[in-house]
This record gives C-alpha cells, structure tokens and sequence, in this order.
C-alpha cells in the first residue's frame, strides 16, 4: 500500500523538474515570437543587443538575489545600494584621477566591489545577529544608502572626470566579437553562480536552509554563516552591476537604481525561484530578467498600446509570463 | 513612501531642536520646500540656501529660515511645527501638492503671516499675497517654435514625456500648440519619468523603431543626458536636433559652447525659488508693495544670454 502511494508523487515529480525549469524559457519565446508579429523590427540585431545589454544591470543583480531569496531571505534595498556604489566610485575615482590616470578605472572596480561587499555584510548581519525580519531590515538600509547618495550628490548628480570618461566607455558600449561586453559579463557571473548554487556544498547548503530553516539547523548548518553569504554575494554582484552601470551615463544621481529591487524580485521569481525560499534557478532569474527588459522594449514598437495604459499591460504581461510558467510545470 | 517617511522622522526631530529665534524683534521668514530628492528639487535647496544666507546678512532686521520634507505630509507636518514653535511673519513654500497643502498654509494665513507660493498654486489662490511661477506652456512652445523654424516647417519628431502631472501636461499642450499648422509630425510620444536611464532606454527604442528621426524633444534635461548618450551609441546621423527643458547646467554649458544638436534651452529655473525670497523680504525690508503674481518667461537660452541662465555652483 505504502509503496503503491509513494510511486506516483515520485514519477510526477521527476517528470515536473524538467518542464519547471523550461517555463521562464517558453514564456520567453512567446514573447520573442509576439514582439516579431508586432514589429519586425524587434528581431533587428541591433535592437537585440540594445535590449539584451540593458537586461545585464537587473540580470546581474538579480543572481545575487537567487541566493539571498533561495536561502529564504529577501533584499529591498539592491537599488538604493547600486546607486550608493555607483556614487562612492565615481567620486573615488575622481579624486585619485589626477594622480594615477586611467589607473583609476581599475582601482575604482576595486573599490566598487568592497563597497558592495561591506554592504551585503552589512545587511546580512543586521538579518542574521540583529534578527530583524530581512524585509524590514532592508528597508532600513534601503533609506540609509538612497539618501547617502543624496547627500554625496547634494541631490544633483556626480559626473565621472572627463579624462576617464572615453577611456571607461567601452565597458558598457564595447564588444567582443560582436558580444556586447555587459552581456558577456553576465554570462560569466551566470555560469559562476549556476557552478556555486547547483554544484557546491554552499549553494546546497543556501537553498537547504531556505527549505526549513529548522531542519537544517538540527543537521548541522551554521544559518547565520549561510545566510550572511548570500548577503554578501548579493552585495558582491550589485557591484559588478553598477561597475557596468557606471560608464553608460557616465554619473550618479539620486533618483539612479530607483525601484530596481521590484524589478529584481520580479525577474527572480518569473525565472522559477520560490519566493519564500527553499528553489533557485539562476538560468532562470537570467531569462526573467531579458523577459522584463523585452516587456518593456515590446510596449515601445509597438503602436497599439496607449501611453497612458503601459504599465498596465507590463502588468498583464508579466501575470502571463507568470501563468505560462506555472502552467508548463503540470 | 516609506522611505521618505523614514527621513522625515529625522527632519522633524531635527526642526524640533532648532528652538525659538534668538532675536525676538527680528521678522521671521520660513521658506518651506520639498527635500532635493532630484536634479530640479536640488537647485530649488540650493537657490533656497544661497537667498538666505544672502538675505540674512544684507538685512540684519530679517531672519530667513529654509526647511526642507521629502514629502506632502512631511510638509504639512514642518509648516505646524515651524508656525507652533516661533513667531512666522511671512512663510515662502514651494508645495509638494496643491491639495493637501491648501487647508495647511490657509490656518497659517490665518495667523497674519504673509503668503509666497512659488511654482504650484494651491487650490485657494485667495490665500497668497504673492505668487511666483515659471511658464510651463511657453517652454514647450517656444522650443516647439525653434523646431518649426529651424527645420523649414517639416520632419519627424519624437517626445519624451516625464511623471503624469500637470507640470508635463503643460508642456505637452505648449509644445503641440506651437508646431500646430506646420508639418512637423510627432512620431511617438512616451513617458520616461524624468529619469536619465528610462530616457536612455526609450531613446533606444525609438531609435530601433524609426529609420528616420529629424528631432527629439525630452521636456527635461536629466532626460535630454540618456537621450543623448542613447544617439551616440547608435551613430545615426539623421537627427538634428535634441532639446531639453529646464536649465541644468551641463546643458547650459553645452549651449555656451555652441553644440549643434543643443544649441537652444528652455528655462524653468529652480531659481525661481530665490526670487520669490527676495520680493517677500522686500515687502519687509523695502516697505516696497509686492503683493501679485509674476510669471518667469521662458525665453530661449541661446549662447547669447545664457550666462544669465549657469550657475556654476549649483547641483544642477
């Protein structure tokens, strides 16, 4: 009796793997298919690129968030601290620029990715040793980093040096062999982070403590480490965002990075992964972000959409892409 | 919201403990503003500061006092404190909304201050003495005038509109309203929330959907920044010319140095805010009458007059 209940959950479930990572993918190819009915142009391989590259910042950002949100936390405030990071950089890098030249890129990388790093440690301990609610914790940091780039700005805007201006430009505008260097640069924080989060004991470990928190306290997971480094991966890839982000306009504002977490967290959970914890996909959070920047993109071509009604066919669309998701994992 | 109402909490505290005026026979003026949250708000702190500190020490009689909130309750809330906590002789504020700010400034009214509103009027324009507003019309007028001109009364323009407000609308109509009769034709029109990187992506978009773009109007210069970087990257060359509005000073300068896609900018200073400073301390120092409104034109800055227009120290 017991066996003849157990087989079929089994079978269902080894069958439900498979479609359930395709979905983000299908709900992607939908779209790619509607945007070529509505304006051909959409397929042009510059438009393609354009779309694509835009998608890396959300992208990027957001395969921090898989580990943050699989392991059962939640980050708000990858937005404010994008627009943080960026602000420290580029007021880094024009302070040593007359001293060292274009060595300041470099050492403003650097720069951006301790900051990023201090960041999410900073969060994960707040999350963690403070025990406060991720949601209300990050909201906290969320206000500190959005108006200490307020403050570094005087609510205006901070301008990379002109010196380092074209040098800086090919890391958002240049390609290799044709391969927008963005795009590139989140392929390979992809592939890293697929390598962690599928194939290491830490990412078994992230996605373990997520599931039940309980469970995996009793069978020897030290929480507060596992969690506090998905915080700080999450700090670490916000930082490679803004290093991409940083010579497309070439300076900071306060209102940089503004509801890029709702952007975040949608594209995670579009790509699969369960927002109260326990599954990641990071292929997945990589095509919910394309998908967001193609929803978008798509309400631009076309002609049909008024104005005044775009957000609220986005809205529609991502409850599709959503449905379409679902639906392929039965 | 949240956010804002986090530093509001520290703003009010902060207001709390600047305690009554050290002078009592001094004549108080606050000026009450939103907090510089973007581009345009940061001139308006600037302009704010600048006029006080020079108001302060040209009149040793007057006391300019600047507050600034991030939001409309946040405003309500530091106007009440500022009229509970120290004689208010006259109170300058530029409204974060005209409804929720009405009924407020009317029970200061009421107390005999004297009433400045600058930019957005309230609901009940018998409550100012003095008003002071740009021209949100003539600027997308004037630079829908420049175009028409400019281009022989032909091509294909694309718009960029900013956050739903009356303040856009305004813009929109003037702008639509100047090109009316010619054949310039406004290909797409779109919202790109007054924000440099929503502007560059939109920029992109158009550019990927239309093979022939003559001229491209942001209706704001964090806007006209994305804009730009956007046509750069795509090194096309059929347009012609891409305009902005307000006066940020990287775009002054442009005009300065004669650029051939921005030659012209509209006006909407944020300094508008210090004029309004200076006529309320008139009325007290000068005995002069100011009581009325006045509209700031919005000329265009061409490289003529455009010194007039940069201030080199402010955030924007």
């Amino acid at each position: 009796m017991a066996d003849v209940a157990a087989a079929p959950p089994r079978a269902q479930q080894n069958w439900s793997i498979g479609w359930g990572d395709a979905g983000p993918f299908l709900a992607l190819a939908a779209l790619v298919a509607i945007g070529y009915l509505v304006n051909p142009d959409f397929l042009s391989a510059n438009n393609i690129a354009n779309v694509v590259t835009r998608s890396a910042f959300i992208g990027i950002i957001a395969i921090g968030a898989t580990f943050v949100i699989s392991s059962g936390g939640l980050d708000l405030s990858v937005g404010s601290m994008a627009a943080f990071i960026t602000g420290v950089m580029i007021l880094f890098m024009n302070t040593v620029a007359p001293n060292v030249g274009t060595a300041a890129i470099p050492l403003g990388m650097a720069v951006a990715l301790v900051t990023g790093i201090a960041c999410g440690l900073l969060n994960g301990t707040i999350v963690t040793v403070g025990r406060i609610e991720p949601f209300i914790a990050t909201l906290g940091t969320m206000g500190i980093f959005r108006a200490l780039i307020t403050y570094m700005t005087d609510g205006g805007t901070v301008a990379i040096d002109r010196s380092l201006r074209e040098a800086y430009r090919p890391v958002y505008f240049g390609d290799v062999l044709g391969v927008p260097i963005p795009i590139l640069v989140s392929l390979g924080v992809a592939l890293v982070a697929a390598y962690v989060l599928y194939r290491t004991r830490y990412g078994r470990r992230c996605v373990a403590v997520g599931a039940n928190e309980d469970v995996a306290r009793y069978s020897g997971i030290s929480v507060t480490r596992v969690r506090i480094t998905a915080y700080v991966i999450q700090g670490a890839c916000v930082a490679i965002a803004a290093i991409c982000y940083v010579p497309r306009l070439g300076a900071a504002t306060p209102t940089t990075g503004l509801l890029w977490e709702l952007q975040v967290i949608t594209a995670v959970v579009i790509g699969g992964t369960a927002l109260r914890g326990g599954r990641g996909r990071i292929w997945g959070t990589v095509a919910g972000a394309v998908i967001l920047e193609f929803i978008a993109n798509l309400m631009v071509l076309s002609d049909v959409v008024s104005e005044y009604l775009v957000a609220a066919v986005q809205g529609v669309i991502i409850i599709i892409a959503m449905l379409i998701q679902r639906m392929s994992k039965r | 919201m949240l956010r804002n109402s986090l530093i509001a909490a520290g703003l009010t505290t902060a207001l709390l403990a600047a305690g009554p005026a050290s002078a009592a026979e001094k004549k108080i003026i606050a000026v009450s503003i939103p907090a510089a949250d973007h581009g345009w708000t940061a001139g308006v702190v600037y302009h704010a500061n600048a006029a006080a500190k020079e108001i302060n020490k040209a009149f040793p009689g007057i006391e300019v006092v600047v507050k600034t909130s991030p939001s409309a309750s946040a405003q309500v809330s530091a106007i009440e404190d500022m009229s509970a906590t120290r004689k208010m002789d006259a109170l300058v504020i530029l409204p974060h909304s005209s409804e929720e700010l009405t009924t407020p400034v009317k029970t200061i009214k009421e107390k005999g201050a004297f009433i400045t509103v600058v930019d957005r009027g309230l609901n009940d324009p018998s409550i100012q003495d003095l008003y002071v507003a740009g021209d949100n019309i003539a600027v997308g007028f004037n630079t829908a005038k420049f175009l028409v001109d400019k281009l022989g009364g032909k091509g294909n323009l694309v718009v960029l509109r900013g956050i739903p407000t009356v303040i856009d609308d305004e813009r929109i109509k003037g702008f639509q309203d100047g090109i009316k009769g010619s054949d310039l034709k406004i290909l797409d029109i779109q919202y790109a929330n007054w924000n440099s990187d929503e502007a560059f992506k939109l920029m992109q978009d158009y550019l990927a959907k239309y093979p022939q773009i003559d001229a491209v109007w942001a209706n704001d210069d964090d806007m006209l920044l994305g804009v730009l970087e956007a046509i750069k990257q795509s090194g096309r060359k059929d347009i012609k010319f891409a305009l902005g509005g307000n006066g940020m000073k990287e775009i002054i300068e442009k005009v300065k140095a004669g650029d051939a896609m921005t030659p012209v900018e509209t006006p909407y200073p944020p300094s508008m805010i210090k004029t309004a400073i200076y006529l309320t301390a008139a009325h007290f120092a000068g005995h002069a009458p100011v009581r009325g409104s006045l509209k700031l034109d919005a000329p265009l800055i061409t490289k003529d007059n455009a010194e007039e227009y940069y201030f080199p120290d402010s955030p924007f």
